[in-house]
């Protein structure tokens, strides 16, 4: 089958996603296989389908129908703290820190659960994913006093200190300016650098443009078009998609 | 990082040793109790100890692991009833007491199956339904005689002095062995998962922390817990009525004990135990107004403090007594051994 040729070598594969809630279908037979260590932009009007996506790909969600492989594994069973532990990790469209905790806390909380480390390994681990994402003078705060950006750091240290191949990334620009955005694209382009593997829900594309070697456009619960940005973004299709018919 | 000033990971502070080695001086001396002190003090005593379990254990469920449950009476009068039991069985008493508490914790392991799959007010009042539900079901026993109730015959083998003294004993190792349990499992790495939890379920999943088992543990733990300190309790009363045991109340006294101590702070159900037990021995005379002044006391708690006593120094003061959590420091000089220069216990971070 083409499906399969195409998830060959593919370390996250989706094949045949369909995700029904009730009467709305929200995705609509979906494929989708992710390289080892790349980069994939995911753009798309707002109710396209892109977060239930991701949703169905870390296991918050289960599809109605498809499968989801990663390293050729089925896990479309498992919940997503059985694929957290085998390397697929999320952020957060709005970030949930774990308040009451410290922020050192939250992301030891990841390398011990996630990364299945012990106590030694997992302080290293915690410690170098603050240190990467620039939240070490923050270790002992609260994680409930802290504000947006440092909230959106938050939780991509907590997700590095799991130790994922596939780190999916909802929204983790938006509500930023544009410095701010700015921080977290070097530190998802050093994540990407490391060989982790990244899809990135965005809707400003240029921040976007700035990692993604791939972009992927979907509407209406379907892949629309997929493949080099600048093709994608010159997409008739995907003109359509975000302006309406006709326009341009 | 330089050498001079390298990261490493605070888990003991120089007033949290003394304060753990100031909690093991205090329970051994309180082992001599029986010799030092007079029967009814002995007897008030029992009664304090069963408080700190019965807050220590509210306080790892819903202050930790964010599982307010409003119905451990279940467990309070399923343990005094377990024992009745055994001991009606011919089973020795004291053994009795703790082995009560074990079938307890071992029936909460199937009850969790369930009742952890409901979410916040769910889980409080389904706790709630199943503790009138093991009333109801405990009335049923004809050895209980519906709510006339029952005693603790076999207790009456021992002379008052030997059984006073046995069951001081007992309540205070119980308490020892309860509070060293919870104190190292929250201390353990289990014992983060146990806080995301109750911050952010969809979130502790999300970074592998297996929930429902995780759960599990503190659950029967504290079921285990609360279970003891109803055997214990009718040690010290003798009499077992189903309405006593699995009144609401007791689910009152722990809230009461944990939100004035500090709700999420190991030694604030410790101090709101103590609290609670000064209160009703200087006040509980007093009937009704003893009532009124203890809800009107934990409004104002809960208003003006809103972290109880300890909560309160923690933020003011940035005093931990028991801290279970994890503080990055920085450390001057490396050094071979596991305690710095000011007698932390930390981990140099590579």
């Amino acid at each position: 089958m083409a499906v399969t040729d195409l998830q060959d070598g593919a370390i996250l594969a989706a094949s045949g996603i369909h995700k029904r809630f009730n009467a709305l279908v929200v995705l609509d037979r979906v494929d989708f296989a992710l390289k080892a260590g790349e980069a994939v932009g995911v753009v798309g009007p707002n109710g396209a389908g892109k977060t239930t996506f991701l949703s169905v790909l870390v296991g918050a969600h289960s599809p109605t129908a498809g499968t989801v492989r990663f390293r050729g594994i089925d896990v479309t069973a498992q919940p997503a703290a059985e694929r957290c532990r085998l390397g697929i990790a999320k952020t957060h469209q709005v970030p949930r820190p774990f308040g009451g905790m410290t922020v050192f806390e939250n992301v030891f909380t990841g390398a011990a659960n996630g990364g299945r480390l012990r106590r030694d390994e997992a302080y290293d681990r915690a410690t170098r994913s603050l240190s990467l994402c620039g939240m070490l003078t923050l270790a002992n705060r609260r994680a409930e006093t802290l504000g947006l950006l440092d909230r959106k750091r938050l939780e991509l240290a907590r997700a590095l200190a799991t130790d994922p191949a596939v780190l999916l990334l909802d929204e983790i620009g938006g509500g930023l300016t544009d410095g701010e955005a700015g921080e977290l694209v070097s530190i998802v382009r050093e994540f990407n650098h490391r060989g982790i593997a990244v899809v990135w829900i965005e809707h400003i594309v240029h921040v976007l443009l700035q990692v993604a070697g791939r972009l992927i456009c979907m509407d209406a619960g379907r892949i629309i078009a997929d493949g080099d940005p600048r093709a994608v973004m010159a997409d008739r299709a995907v003109i359509d998609a975000y302006l309406g018919r006709g326009a341009g | 990082m330089s050498e001079q000033n390298t990261l490493a990971v605070e888990r003991w502070t120089p007033t949290s040793a003394a304060s753990v080695l100031l909690a093991v001086a205090a329970m051994a001396l309180l082992a001599f109790g029986p010799r030092l002190l007079g029967a009814e003090q002995v007897d008030r005593l029992t009664i304090l100890f069963i408080y700190v379990i019965l807050a220590a254990t509210w306080n790892a469920l819903a202050g930790y692991a964010g599982l307010v449950s409003i119905g451990q009476q279940a467990f309070f009068g399923l343990g005094a009833y377990a024992a009745v039991r055994l001991a009606a069985g011919g089973f020795s008493v004291y053994p009795g007491l703790v082995v009560a508490a074990a079938l307890v914790g071992l029936l909460s392991l199937p009850l969790s199956a369930f009742m952890l799959r409901l979410k916040g007010g769910e889980f409080a009042i389904g706790m709630w339904v199943v503790a009138e539900l093991m009333h109801l079901l405990v009335n049923l026993d004809p050895l209980v005689q519906g709510e006339t109730g029952t005693s603790l015959i076999a207790l009456d083998a021992y002379a008052a002095d030997t059984r006073r003294d046995q069951t001081y004993w007992m309540a205070l190792g119980s308490m020892a062995a309860i509070l060293t349990v919870l104190f190292v499992l929250l201390r353990s790495r289990t014992g983060c998962a146990i806080q995301a939890i109750r911050d952010d379920e969809e979130a502790a999943s999300a970074v592998g922390v297996r929930v429902l088992g995780t759960k599990r543990i503190v659950f029967v733990i504290a079921a285990f817990g609360t279970a003891l300190a109803g055997a214990l309790w009718l040690a010290t009363a003798l009499t077992f009525q189903p309405k006593t045991y699995f009144g609401i109340q007791w689910t009152a006294y722990m809230i009461f004990m944990v939100l004035v101590g500090g709700l999420g702070t190991f030694e604030g159900a410790i101090l709101g135990a103590v609290a609670f037990f000064a209160i009703e021995s200087w006040f509980g005379a007093a009937g009704v107004w003893y009532l009124v002044g203890l809800g009107a006391s934990a409004l104002i708690f809960s208003l003006a403090l809103p972290g109880g006593v300890c909560g309160w120094l923690e933020r003011r003061f940035d005093l931990r007594l028991l801290p279970v959590g994890y503080r990055l420091v920085h450390r001057r000089a490396p050094t071979s051994s596991n305690r710095d220069n000011r007698g932390r216990e930390i981990h140099a971070v590579r």
